[in-house]
């Protein structure tokens, strides 16, 4: 459980390590960065019970800019790393910050497996769909056709759909945003803290050198409107300027249509809670430009975290057998004596 | 069913012509699904009550079930029982048991000349000598000659004896293990009584099935008497063992066991993160039937999982493990790298086998030492303890969690498949003869820097949820001692240095060389790991016959007791024998440049006391 109360009030200062940040200027980092020294005070939570942890690329310097406790661990293991954390310490508030090479790549098999286990981490996978440290690669997530170094011809890897793939993987919490609309990324980070279990979002984040603009056609500041969907629990699924677009059924899929009398009563509410998880799934594969791009929470149902159950079955075992004592294991089983 | 207390199932021998011995070594062969290794652990917990010294070893295929009959099938467990001390289970077999023709196929080489070869006639039938690969039935041929060939109908004998308990054909054939074991207990003048009593407790819910195997067992037994199959029996007296309480104990079960033991005497919760891997699965088993020890067993997704979530635990402060065989070290390398650089108590366990690659999953080795040692990227200096029997695999794992903590540093524990499967009496230690582990953690924040070193070299373990102490810590330099990331040239230097010496101040808790035999003279045998047994006890025949030889079993390879090259120099040529082409030896060299001899078998077996007499002896010779 974490504690609430009796904890001294915090600021975004609190978060701010001394360490100078060395992203290149104008990279999207910046902004997750703040934002999430804007969200982890507002928590109630103490700041010596945040552990932050990373893996390997530009996004995973991250635990030095916050002045919590932190590990940048090796390529692609922070959400195994974060799980041993987890488990052995359950009172803390374990952020994962990872980005798509790290947590998709060289990391997909444990990003799959902690959330099938419901791993009460926060993970932040920054999406700029590009190997940014090692100097521009394709990644997991480049589009096909993308000209890199190593794909000076073009990309012929099919790219990931991180949402999709954290749905799949049976992810409780799963979200996006963007990195230039700080309030809506705020608002989503706020919802997975406050979330128990796995809490998977995906940050579409620009990355200025190489892959510069990789998510400007939608999420530009004057395209957005029009080419965004933003997914509001209980709210109708509508988009453009005027939400004169909107979603609804057709056979097993959903169409986007320009809503009219005729079809505004079909218009589809959004439901992070559907249990079966098919909205969001459907949604997660809306892409750019045939869809409009969903942003927001896809979705949030809970259940119990892993940490719970293990820790359930230890009291369980305790129950049944009483605290292990070590002189009786010692001597458990058939013994014999010599005189 | 009856109370198994209300009646001795058998009077008190009264046989006056049996033949006493100092030991026997006796293997049971058998198709995997013949239930050798239960007939060979019930033989086992017998001589333990009688007061043999004991030790075994089982012999199984890596396939869970080839096919019934083939070579490939055959699953073994040897037993090696005296009325001395004794160190190995055996070099070569007194009694073979052999269930079919592969059984006899693949163990007769080990039998020796005039030894007992016990067969199951119902195992040769022309099918089962086919799926062996013999052209004639070698029951009939003469090719058993040099042997005592003892033969009986024991499938058809058991299906008889059985037939009262109403199970179905199948169930009445599978007793045919407790027959022949009923036999063995005849022919070694042990009575039947107490593996009647585990057979009531085991099959308690299954009466027929617990029926049938009592009536085999005792059948057997009463068969082997009134058919006057063996010509004498024998027996074999109790060992002068140290006084105390034992119980047989395998090397997987004596670690998961150390673990436990160093959880509490440390007061942390054990963390252990594995996935399963042969032979070190069953530390994982153990320790997962453990959790009201508030021990938390992570099967991870793989072996980095596994290393990582020890990393992160430790992090959190739990006294974090992560077990594995060889290619799952491989796997691990970057992970126990990240602890080396991060000094976080860590320990690894890797319970050699057969390598490289896939290599021999079920047989030993002891070919990762130089992994261990060396297999990682960069100056990376990390502690590797070896046990050297099943029972050490509990002093040992307590050590390097006590090493782990107190020098904040990844340790690596070698066992093999040998000690890791096989077993021997362990004498059960009372709590306070247990090693302390002294746990200190960082609580105050006007003192604490993360890289600033106590008298021992180690870094200060200070936990998340400590207020005031937040830090980062992570694979890149850090500077010393603030820890923050640095590239700067002069300060690489000095922590590479830092980590290489405190790895190297382990020496103090290492101590001096310990020498057994002769301290000075013209052979010093240096060996390491689980061949202690077979190469003590070589040794020890040398002294017998006056022979100026000394043995260093090096518990701590890496750092090195710190004088052993002076300990070296007394002798006139050095031998180091070992499981490998030469690991160790390459090692010494290296420390030393010093010119030494080595001996190296990678036969998936260990050494036997012969091959060890006979190579020590040739170079005894040579020099003389």
């Amino acid at each position: 459980m974490i504690e609430s109360s009796a904890s001294p009030v915090l600021t975004k200062k609190d978060f701010v390590s001394d360490q100078q940040v060395k992203w290149c200027p104008g990279c999207g980092d910046y902004s997750i960065l703040a934002a999430l020294q804007t969200v982890l005070p507002k928590l109630g939570i103490p700041k010596e019970k945040f552990a932050i942890i990373s893996g390997i690329g530009c996004s995973s310097r991250f635990p030095y800019y916050m002045d919590t406790y932190g590990f940048h661990t090796i390529h692609g293991r922070a959400t195994a790393i974060a799980t041993g954390t987890k488990l052995a310490n359950p009172d803390l508030q374990v952020w994962v910050i990872t980005g798509d090479g790290d947590g998709l790549s060289i990391g997909g098999n444990h990003m799959l497996h902690v959330l099938r286990r419901n791993v009460d981490l926060k993970i932040i996978l920054f999406n700029n769909e590009i190997y940014g440290l090692t100097k521009g690669q394709f990644s997991p997530t480049s589009p096909m056709g993308l000209k890199t170094k190593t794909s000076p011809m073009g990309n012929v890897d099919r790219p990931l759909t991180p949402v999709s793939v954290a749905l799949a993987a049976g992810a409780g919490f799963v979200a996006r945003s963007v990195d230039n609309d700080v309030k809506h990324l705020t608002s989503v980070m706020e919802a997975a803290a406050k979330f128990k279990g796995s809490a998977f979002i995906e940050v579409l984040q620009n990355c200025v050198i190489f892959n510069d603009g990789a998510h400007n056609d939608f999420y530009g500041s004057l395209s957005r409107k029009d080419k965004v969907l933003y997914l509001e629990n209980g709210k109708p699924l509508t988009y453009g300027a005027n939400s004169e677009k909107g979603l609804v059924h057709k056979g097993f899929a959903i169409d986007c249509v320009d809503i009219d009398d005729a079809n505004r009563g079909q218009v589809l509410t959004h439901d992070t809670s559907e249990e079966t998880g098919t909205l969001a799934w459907t949604l997660s594969q809306f892409d750019y430009p045939e869809r409009p791009v969903p942003v927001g929470i896809f979705r949030s149902v809970e259940r119990p975290a892993f940490h719970e159950l293990v820790d359930g079955q230890i009291a369980d075992a305790r129950k049944a057998r009483g605290n292990g004592d070590l002189d009786r294991l010692l001597k458990a089983g058939v013994t014999w004596t010599v005189d | 069913m009856s109370d198994p207390n209300s009646q001795t199932i058998l009077g008190p021998d009264g046989r006056k012509d049996a033949i006493e011995l100092h030991s026997v070594t006796i293997r049971f062969a058998g198709d995997s699904g013949d239930g050798m290794q239960l007939t060979g652990t019930q033989f086992t917990d017998e001589a333990a009550f009688v007061g043999n010294d004991l030790a075994t070893l089982p012999d199984y295929p890596s396939e869970i079930r080839a096919p019934a009959g083939t070579v490939a099938g055959v699953s073994a467990f040897q037993l090696h029982f005296s009325s001395q001390d004794i160190k190995t289970p055996g070099d070569d077999v007194d009694v073979l048991v052999a269930m079919n023709a592969a059984a006899l196929k693949v163990n007769l080489r080990d039998l020796h000349d005039g030894g007992i070869v016990l067969v199951d006639n119902d195992g040769f039938g022309e099918k089962d000598l086919e799926k062996a690969g013999y052209a004639a039935n070698p029951l009939e041929d003469g090719s058993l000659k040099k042997y005592r060939l003892i033969r009986a109908d024991i499938t058809e004998l058991t299906v008889r004896a059985v037939e009262p308990a109403g199970v179905t054909a199948k169930n009445a054939g599978r007793c045919k293990n407790f027959f022949t074991l009923g036999m063995m207990y005849w022919l070694y003048g042990r009575s039947p009584d107490n593996t009647v009593e585990w057979i009531r407790k085991k099959f308690g819910k299954k009466p027929d099935i617990a029926q049938a195997n009592e009536a085999a067992v005792i059948a057997g037994y009463n068969y082997a008497e009134t058919a006057e199959l063996f010509e004498t029996t024998y027996v074999v007296p109790k060992a002068p063992l140290t006084k105390g309480t034992y119980k047989r104990i395998s090397g997987n079960e004596a670690t998961a066991l150390g673990f436990v033991a160093a959880s509490v005497r440390a007061k942390k919760p054990l963390f252990q993160g594995s996935y399963p891997i042969t032979p070190a699965t069953d530390i994982l088993n153990e320790l997962a039937a453990l959790k009201h020890f508030g021990v938390r067993t992570f099967q991870a997704e793989d072996e980095i999982a596994g290393a990582c979530s020890a990393i992160g635990a430790a992090f959190a402060g739990n006294l974090a493990i992560t077990t594995t065989s060889g290619p799952g070290l491989c796997l691990k390398s970057e992970a126990m790298n990240l602890a080396v650089m991060a000094e976080l108590p860590l320990v690894v366990v890797n319970v050699q086998r057969g390598g490289p690659s896939t290599g021999m999953p079920t047989k030993t080795e002891q070919s990762d030492l130089l992994q261990a040692l060396f297999g990682r990227n960069g100056d990376s200096p990390m502690p590797v303890i070896a046990a050297k029997t099943p029972s050490d695999c509990f002093w040992a794992a307590m050590e390097a969690c006590k090493v782990a903590v107190e020098y904040m540093t990844p340790v690596v524990l070698l066992t093999d498949g040998y000690i890791a499967n096989g077993a021997e009496p362990f004498r059960i230690p009372e709590i306070e003869d247990l090693p302390t582990i002294e746990v200190v953690h960082a609580d105050d924040p006007s003192t604490f820097k993360p890289y600033l070193r106590n008298a021992k070299g180690a870094r200060p373990w200070a936990v998340p949820g400590t207020p005031g102490l937040e830090h980062r810590i992570g694979g890149l330099e850090k500077s010393s001692p603030s820890g923050a990331v640095s590239h700067d040239p002069e300060n690489h230097q000095k922590m590479t240095l830092e980590r290489q010496e405190k790895v190297a101040s382990i020496q103090t808790h290492v101590g001096p060389t310990r020498i057994d035999g002769c301290h000075e003279g013209d052979l010093l045998v240096i060996s390491w790991g689980g061949t202690y047994g077979a190469v003590s006890t070589a040794v020890d025949r040398l002294l017998a016959e006056g022979k100026k030889v000394g043995h260093v079993h090096l518990r701590w390879i890496n750092p090195l007791p710190n004088d052993l090259e002076q300990v070296m120099d007394r002798f006139k040529q050095v031998l180091v024998p070992e499981l490998n082409v030469g690991q160790l030896k390459l090692y010494l060299t290296g420390k030393f440049g010093r010119k030494m001899h080595g001996l190296g078998k990678v036969m998936g077996k260990p050494f036997k006391i012969n091959e060890l007499v006979k190579h020590m002896n040739v170079l005894l010779e040579t020099k003389a």
